[in-house]
């Protein structure tokens, strides 16, 4: 008898929800970190810092995030002979793209903020991290809002890409669910609805820190 | 012995020669103005004092000691030598108070309580007591300048360099800079600056330099300089600002 779509299926997906979640905050964590450096990094006075920095981000930047998470999935296991777990290998994969993109992205919001706030800073005396620490970095991160939660929201969805390795996340979850059911009209609807549902909080939540942070210093936004 | 000495300072931009050959001596106390056509080199003579630049020739001394251009050495140099930018260079993300605390704090590890106190003593002086809360944003030119001298008489420089500081004011808020610089000259305070109000550099300046295409023609007491220029460049130049 044909299975059809219903609560148990969709309880099913709902299941998957959590790490696809999981799966995010875990690389956003750590891309997070990462992008901090490589962006700090990006800047840096030294030149040598500078050249790797661009490096990573150009290999990182050019090569699909799916032959990045083949990579360490399988090659590790043919390199070194360890099978890495799924969970791992799309969690080192996704942070390390992530870290990638947003090492580029604040890269670009700490050079706009003007060169200017780098000399007052450095007339006060400041060592190099203490500028970016109360004056650059403050200001790149309110410039940094928008594309950074633009980015989120494309690496939320980028990560239905674990499910090509057999992780369960919502997309396999989708997949699956359509296999047995063979109702993929009603379970993928399903499944874009429910990254939908994941994603439109981040960008409501940015307007909300885009607001608060301008409002603090006196600037009027008009939306 | 003069608090900065410069001799033969010489920097350009790629092709673009800036200065060429400056010397210039300040006593502790001296308040020395340059004047000159814009593009003379004024501002990149004040920015090579505080190592903002570095000059291609030449060497500066600050209180009989060269300077280390070392990052290290550049911390130290600035913690003397205060600067005032022609378009202020507040920082937009904190209040007066913390522009004028974020030195004393993080640089010179003086206690909250301790930098609120200077912040108030410098914010008093400058006439902006009441808009200790504000944000820069919230603040006129005029304002936003005199925060920008609070910023720095904060961190008790030995000497204060003020770049065009009323430049991008409005005539009716230049008074009020004016005023307060009127008052650090009467107090003491050692100053070079950059200007272009004549008024101010005749009044409170005790030696004017005449800069034009980055090379010092006449430098000397103001009485001297604006009533008998001894060369037709600064005669052409009085002419046409005074």
């Amino acid at each position: 008898m044909d299975r059809t779509f219903g609560l148990g299926e969709f309880v099913f997906l709902l299941k998957a929800v959590p790490w696809t979640i999981l799966l995010s905050l875990g690389a956003m964590l750590g891309g997070g970190v990462l992008g901090l450096i490589i962006s700090v990094a990006r800047i840096a006075p030294l030149s040598p810092i500078r050249w790797l920095a661009t490096g990573y981000i150009e290999v990182f930047q050019g090569t699909p995030v799916l032959m990045q998470l083949f990579i360490i999935y399988y090659g590790l296991a043919v390199l070194v002979g360890v099978q890495v777990d799924a969970w791992i290998a799309v969690l080192v994969a996704f942070t390390l793209y992530a870290g990638a993109f947003l090492g580029d992205i604040w890269r670009g919001c700490l050079q706009a903020v003007p060169r200017q706030q780098w000399e007052a800073a450095a007339s006060l005396s400041m060592s190099y991290l203490k500028q970016l620490r109360y004056v650059i970095v403050p200001q790149a991160a309110r410039i940094a809002i928008a594309p950074t939660v633009g980015f989120l929201v494309q690496l939320i969805k980028s990560t239905s890409i674990a499910a090509i390795i057999g992780f369960v996340e919502l997309t396999r979850a989708g997949q699956l669910m359509a296999s047995a059911t063979f109702q993929p009209m009603i379970v993928y609807p399903i499944v874009a609805g429910m990254y939908f549902l994941i994603c439109r909080p981040l960008t409501s939540l940015a307007s909300i820190f885009e607001r608060r942070s301008h409002a603090a210093t006196g600037t009027k936004w008009y939306f | 012995m003069p608090l900065l000495a410069l001799s033969g300072i010489s920097k350009s931009f790629g092709t673009n020669v800036v200065l060429t050959d400056v010397s210039l001596a300040v006593e502790p106390g001296e308040v020395v103005a340059i004047i000159g056509r814009s593009g003379s080199g004024k501002s990149t003579l004040l920015r090579c004092i505080n190592g903002l630049e570095v000059p291609d020739k030449g060497a500066i001394e600050f209180d009989g000691r060269p300077l280390d251009w070392s990052s290290k050495g550049l911390q130290q140099l600035r913690l003397n030598i205060g600067i005032v930018f022609q378009s202020f260079n507040l920082f937009p993300h904190l209040s007066v108070e913390r522009n004028v605390t974020l030195g004393l704090t993080e640089v010179k590890r003086i206690d909250a309580t301790s930098a609120k106190a200077i912040a108030h003593r410098v914010l008093k002086l400058v006439g902006l007591e009441s808009k200790i809360a504000a944000y820069p944003q919230q603040l006129s030119g005029g304002q936003q300048q005199r925060v920008a001298i609070a910023r720095a008489l904060a961190m008790d420089p030995r000497l204060v360099l003020l770049d065009e500081i009323t430049a991008s004011l409005d005539p009716e808020l230049v008074g009020e800079v004016i005023g307060v610089l009127d008052d650090l000259a009467t107090n003491g305070m050692t100053m070079v600056l950059v200007t272009h109000e004549m008024g101010f550099a005749k009044k409170c300046a005790d030696t004017v330099l005449f800069m034009h295409h980055g090379v010092v023609w006449e430098k000397g007491p103001p009485s001297r300089l604006f009533n008998m220029p001894t060369t037709k460049e600064l005669e052409t130049f009085l002419k046409a600002v005074v």
